[in-house]
């Protein structure tokens, strides 16, 4: 316990150490988490207008 | 032209090529990151001596140059892709300009955010208009202005052009930020950003600076791919081969 202690206390530098850190993964987390979202979103959007184009010509078909 | 590389300026052809290499370099990314901080926080001196005493704050130097080299490169390569977007029209060039900007802006933000937190215990203040920091802090700008103007013109073309041309007359600001110190010599003067060499640097350190660096840049072109997708997605929503691609993935395997 006590390695760990003094790992995360940084040689009493932990507020600079960490918050330096912590922004680059926090950052980095959120770059990747919202780009696979983006990715799902513009597949989910693509895929409803081709939907609606495929019953509206469907219906263009019909006399 | 029959040259390959024309080939994969193709949206239809890069869009596979770019699914099949993120994997890749998302693993290259992590294992490096990885190694680069377990290098950096346990096989590194605690604390440097001699003149220039530096104590456990230093440890942030990893991410610090790693970010801020970063952020010289991708703005280097989004010039690169603008400017051969305007001479050969490409349209593949201008959406991989779009897609390394934010990217960029996220490690030219890290850089400045690093070096502020670093600032604080070594120089006492978390900001100074040194050359350095304030043509860093331009670099910043010129990536959000690049974001901003492309995304307020709605004519995706124009936006491209107008957009690049924003890009390349800010990359005066790259060799300014590299040269962009006013201390030669540190015996001489205290600046914030002294000269220094890699040779000049402790092996272990330079180790794992090197290695988040390249952990960095692995980690850009598997976030910069991820977007180029989603860009050729929105654009090319048109063309056939896109509609294709959207009818066998909207079916469930």
């Amino acid at each position: 316990m006590k390695p760990l202690m003094e790992f995360l206390a940084q040689g009493g530098f932990a507020g600079y150490v960490w918050s330096a850190y912590g922004m680059t993964l926090a950052l980095l987390v959120i770059e990747t988490v919202s780009l696979r979202r983006q990715r799902r979103a513009i597949l989910a959007r693509l895929s409803r207008l081709l939907r609606l184009r495929g019953t509206e010509d469907h219906r263009g078909d019909q006399p | 032209m029959t040259l390959p590389w024309s080939r994969f300026a193709a949206p239809a052809t890069f869009y596979p090529l770019a699914g099949r290499l993120i994997p890749i370099f998302w693993v290259l990314a992590a294992a490096l990151i990885l190694t680069a901080f377990y290098w950096g926080f346990f096989e590194t001196p605690d604390q440097l001596g001699g003149s220039n005493a530096q104590k456990g704050y230093y440890r942030i130097i990893f991410i610090h140059v790693g970010s801020a080299w970063m952020s010289m490169w991708l703005y280097g390569m989004l010039v690169l892709w603008a400017a051969v977007g305007l001479v050969f029209k490409t349209r593949l060039s201008f959406m991989m300009a779009n897609a390394i900007a934010p990217t960029g802006a996220i490690f030219t933000f890290l850089a400045l955010w690093t070096g502020a937190i670093w600032g604080r215990p070594s120089w006492g203040t978390y900001w100074d208009w040194d050359p350095r920091l304030t043509s860093e802090l331009i670099l910043f700008f010129l990536y959000v202005g690049y974001i901003a103007l492309h995304s307020a013109i709605d004519d995706s073309r124009r936006a491209d052009r107008a957009a690049s041309l924003l890009a390349i007359v800010g990359l005066v600001m790259v060799p300014v930020i590299f040269w962009s110190i006013n201390c030669p010599d540190p015996n001489q003067c205290a600046a914030l950003h002294q000269r220094s060499g890699l040779g000049k640097v402790d092996g272990n350190i330079l180790f794992a600076m090197l290695t988040m660096t390249l952990g960095f840049w692995m980690y850009s072109f598997a976030t910069t791919l991820m977007r180029l997708r989603g860009i050729i997605l929105t654009r090319e929503a048109e063309t056939s081969w896109v509609q294709d691609l959207i009818r066998s993935e909207g079916r469930p395997a």
